[in-house]
Parts: C-alpha cells; sequence; structure tokens
C-alpha cells in the first residue's frame, strides 16, 4: 500500500528512525537530568549518556570524542566554527573563502563576517558543481584565514573533493571548515586520514531528531575558536547552554545505526537511485545537473526543460520533492547553486530534486516515474517553449520580453 | 504554497489550450514573458468580421497561477470586441483567482497577453 504524498525528500529532512525515538524516550520523563549536575545519580546518568552519544558521533567519522562539541544543529555549527576561528585567527588576517554554491548557513555566516569587516571570496565551481582546485590555491591569500567548502551539497548531491582541499589548506596554514550536515551516513568520512580542521553536522538528516547537531573541533593540530554563545561555560566553554539530553541520545543512536548500516543501505539506495532515473532516460530534453559519478547515491537532479518547476511541483502534489526554482519563496529566483554550474535560467526553473532514502520502496518510485511522464507530457503541451523547439526555432535566439 | 480553488481548477482543466496558425484570417498572436523569468504565455485570439473576438486559446510555460491566469483570459475575451478585451485588468483577474501578492506578476503578464494580441491583430487589420 502507498502512502501519499510519496516522500523522495529526504535531503529536506528524514523521519526519526523508531528505533532511535525508542531510545530518547526515556530521556525525558524517566532520566531527565541535567548531564551538568555532578552532584547527584540523575546528573550522573544524563551524563553518562551523553558521553555514550558524543562516542557514536565520533566513531561515525574516525575522531575523537573530546573532538566533538554539541550545537543546535548545522547551522549553529557553521557559524560557530567559521565566525569562532575567524574571530580568534583576525590578527593573522581578514580573509575567508567559500564556494558560491554553499548552503545559505556559510554563505550568509561569511556575509555577515563582511559585514564586520572581512573580506571574502565567493569561488565559482565548475559545470559539474565541483570546486575548481587550481581556482582554490590560487585564491588562498598570505591574510585567509578560513576556507569553508561543504562535503555533499544539498541541491545536486555532489561530493566535494575534501581530502585534496584538505591538503591545499594545512599546506597554507589555513583552517579548513566543512558542512557535513548531507554527508554522514552517505560518504565514509575519516577525521585521522582528512586534514579537516571542523566539520559540522546535523542530526536530522541521518534519521535522527531535529534540534541537534555537532562540531568537529580538531585537537592534533589544535585549532582555537571564539565562542559565540556565552553561559555556563558547557562544552568546554565553546558552547553554553544546558545539554539536550533526548536530543543528543538520539543523535548518537542515528550516528551509530548510519555507520552500522551505511554500507548496504547506500547499495539500496543507489538502486533505487538508478532505477528512478532510468525511467527518464528515453525521455526528452532530461538533464542531470551535477556530476553523475562523484554524488551520493540519494540525489537525482534533474531538469525537465520547457516546464516550468513550480507548475511541475503542483502537478505531482502525490509525491513531496524539492524544486530548483524558489518559486515557491517570494524571490522568483531560480536556484543559485543550478546557476552556479551554468545552467539557463530556463533549466534551472525547471529541476526537481529527488532525494530518495531509508524507507524508499521500489513501488514507490515506479509510481513517482509514471506519474512524473504523464505530467510532463500534459505540461509539455502546455507549454509554447517545447511547441517553438518542435518546431525547430532555437530559444537563444528569440527576443525575450523580461519583465 | 496555497492555491485558490478557482486557481486549482483552471490548472487541473486548463481552457482552449492550443492555438490558431498565425497567418490565418482574423488571428491576433501575443507572446510575453521570458525563460529566465520563469513565464511565457502565447496567447491567440480569432476575431470575426464583426470585430467580436470568436475564439481564443493559449499555451503557457510557467507557474500554476500562470496558467490559470492565462486559461481564465481566454474565457473572458471570447463574446468580447477587441477594444473591450483591452479593459480586462490585471487586478480582476487576480481578484477572480484569489491570487496571492508574490503571484500578481502573473495576473499582469495576462493582461500583456491580451495587449500583445490584440495588437498584433490590429496591426495585421490596418490595411
Amino acid at each position: 500500500m502507498l502512502k501519499f504524498p510519496i516522500y523522495l525528500d529526504y535531503s529536506a529532512t528524514t523521519p526519526v528512525d523508531p528505533r532511535v525515538a525508542e531510545k530518547m524516550i526515556p530521556y525525558l520523563c524517566e532520566h531527565f537530568g541535567n548531564p551538568a549536575s555532578r552532584s547527584h545519580a540523575y546528573g550522573w546518568e544524563a551524563e553518562k549518556a551523553v558521553e555514550e552519544a558524543r562516542a557514536e558521533v565520533a566513531a561515525l567519522v574516525n575522531a575523537d570524542p573530546k573532538e566533538i562539541i554539541w550545537t543546535s544543529g548545522a547551522t549553529e555549527s557553521n557559524n560557530l566554527a567559521i565566525k569562532g576561528a575567524a574571530h580568534f585567527y583576525k590578527g593573522k588576517g581578514k580573509h575567508v573563502i567559500t564556494l558560491k554554491t554553499e548552503h545559505k548557513a556559510v554563505l550568509d555566516t561569511v556575509r555577515e563576517l563582511e559585514r564586520q569587516g572581512f573580506d571574502a571570496t565567493y569561488l565559482d565551481v565548475k559545470e559539474d558543481g565541483l570546486v575548481d582546485l587550481d581556482a582554490l590555491k590560487a585564491a588562498i591569500r598570505p591574510d585567509t584565514v578560513v576556507v569553508s567548502i561543504m562535503f555533499v551539497n544539498n541541491e545536486i548531491g555532489v561530493i566535494q573533493p575534501i581530502s585534496e582541499i584538505g591538503e591545499i589548506c594545512r599546506e597554507r596554514g589555513v583552517v579548513f571548515h566543512v558542512d557535513a550536515a548531507q554527508a554522514t551516513g552517505k560518504v565514509e568520512i575519516d577525521l585521522q586520514k582528512l586534514k579537516v580542521d571542523l566539520m559540522s553536522f546535523s542530526a536530522h538528516k541521518t534519521y535522527g531528531p531535529k534540534g541537534i547537531g555537532a562540531l568537529y573541533v580538531r585537537r592534533k593540530p589544535r585549532v582555537r575558536l571564539e565562542a559565540q554563545m556565552h553561559g555556563g561555560g558547557h562544552e568546554r566553554g565553546l558552547r553554553s547552554g544546558t545539554l539536550a539530553t533526548h536530543q543528543i541520545v538520539g543523535m548518537g543512536e542515528a550516528f551509530r545505526l548510519a555507520r552500522e548500516e551505511m554500507a548496504a543501505e547506500n547499495e539500496r539506495v543507489r538502486q533505487l537511485r538508478d532505477r528512478l532515473a532510468d525511467g527518464f532516460k528515453d525521455m526528452e530534453a532530461v538533464y542531470v545537473n551535477g556530476d553523475v559519478e562523484r554524488r551520493v547515491p540519494h540525489n537525482l537532479n534533474i531538469s525537465f526543460a520547457y516546464v516550468e518547476g513550480e507548475s511541475l511541483i503542483m502537478a505531482i502534489k502525490d509525491v513531496a520533492v524539492s524544486s530548483g526554482s524558489a518559486c515557491t519563496s517570494a524571490s522568483l529566483e531560480p536556484s543559485y547553486v543550478l546557476r552556479a554550474l551554468g545552467r539557463n535560467d530556463e533549466l534551472a526553473h525547471s529541476s526537481i530534486r529527488f532525494s530518495i532514502g531509508r524507507f524508499t520502496t521500489e513501488e514507490e518510485i515506479d509510481y513517482t516515474i509514471d506519474l512524473l511522464r504523464r505530467k510532463i507530457d500534459k505540461l509539455r503541451e502546455l507549454s509554447p517553449l517545447w511547441e517553438m523547439v518542435q518546431e525547430g526555432v532555437d530559444l537563444n535566439t528569440v527576443q525575450w520580453a523580461a519583465h | 504554497m496555497a492555491y485558490s480553488e478557482k486557481v486549482l481548477d483552471h490548472y487541473e482543466n486548463p481552457r482552449n489550450v492550443g492555438g490558431f496558425g498565425k497567418e490565418e484570417e482574423g488571428v491576433g498572436t501575443g507572446m510575453v514573458g521570458a525563460p529566465a523569468c520563469g513565464d511565457v504565455m502565447k496567447l491567440q485570439i480569432k476575431v470575426g468580421k464583426d470585430g467580436v473576438i470568436e475564439d481564443a486559446k493559449f499555451k503557457t510555460y510557467g507557474c500554476g497561477s500562470a496558467i490559470a491566469s492565462s486559461s481564465l483570459v481566454t474565457e473572458w475575451v471570447k463574446g468580447k470586441t477587441v477594444d473591450q478585451a483591452l479593459d480586462i485588468k490585471n487586478t480582476q483577474i487576480a481578484e477572480e483567482l484569489a491570487l496571492p501578492p508574490v503571484k500578481i506578476h502573473c495576473s499582469i503578464l495576462a493582461e500583456d497577453a491580451i495587449k500583445a494580441a490584440v495588437a498584433d491583430y490590429k496591426k495585421k487589420h490596418t490595411d
């Protein structure tokens, strides 16, 4: 039995795995203690649970538990990492480098640093969505203090060459921050090998609860941060605030499951994604956005040319997906990520992000393929652009009356 | 985003989809918008010898509100003279479809499409 709408938006958020929820519940009513209470058993058992979860998060990325700081999510982790490092090292320089295709939580944080008097470089990506390593090398200046580049892009799912970037940054003595919100449980992360100084994590992209995340802060060689949240000195002064024990327990369990099940799950998800992609293969004017090989198995970002994204999403309301077109917000701008790939506006407006996950079934994929094909046909019948292309008109030669 | 029932109705059952031959007698064609903006509307009117619009057809690339706006105006222009058709205002379209502020541009585009189609008709039929 299919349940509607079919959820294919796992990159937006994932459901909490029932095994995770079950583990969290006792920490609400029963083991409710404050992990910072050192004087009684309530506090001790909460602290134990927090430290076990910390060890699980660390284990997924092969780090030391002492290098993991709890936050409220990847947005806070990105803020703490980028602003924290930039502020601490500002004596050395005031230049920051990031990518144009980063998440807003990074881009807006860098913008804020600019407002505070820092200088920022927003690097272009190549047509496949990947960073140009030579451009990065050329952009690093003597006063560059932080480079922030995401592990996996949230819209197109491409995997950046984190290992190579780490080598470049370490050699030049620049702090390297990685937003790994979309990477955990999808790609192998080994922080003993990667020369990454700071890495942001989120629980809710990996079948954990919303409202909890973590920041990895390297100890050897040690990276220093200026705290952004002040108070009781929790998390060794880097992030004050009473720890959310139940959320933390949930994140720990979610990351433990990710570590144990990742290999098998990725294989299953990859098969479903390929099945979905194959379903559109013989259609005309369909383009995959972003590199096809260097991409997580969960993501298929695809443009159906001559069909507008928002009307397509409306047509396929039985399937919960995201449109690359931000028409749904008030901005009416096509996706800045797809534009950064050099996609023309028309294709950027026509993109759909399918993201597949733990609970997706073959039946759901088959239903989606059938629905999409029917609706694309219908909308193309409605599309004057499709008509012109069928008549042999090159749309680039048309003088449009922009409005 | 919440669409009004009328938008949904026009979107699911668009009226008068299609086109006439551009060189057909009495046909005026208007094409407005740009792919870069996410909306392109093609509206065609077929005008009888008495100056009354007998039929209208559209094709639209755009969001649900854009499709609904153009579908609606094909119904509204029928039976009107070309000059009466020019009196249709975007505010009437927006009101009829209960468009939210962020979608007002769709109704403006539909009004522009009428103007463009009428202008094309007049250009062809002044001599």
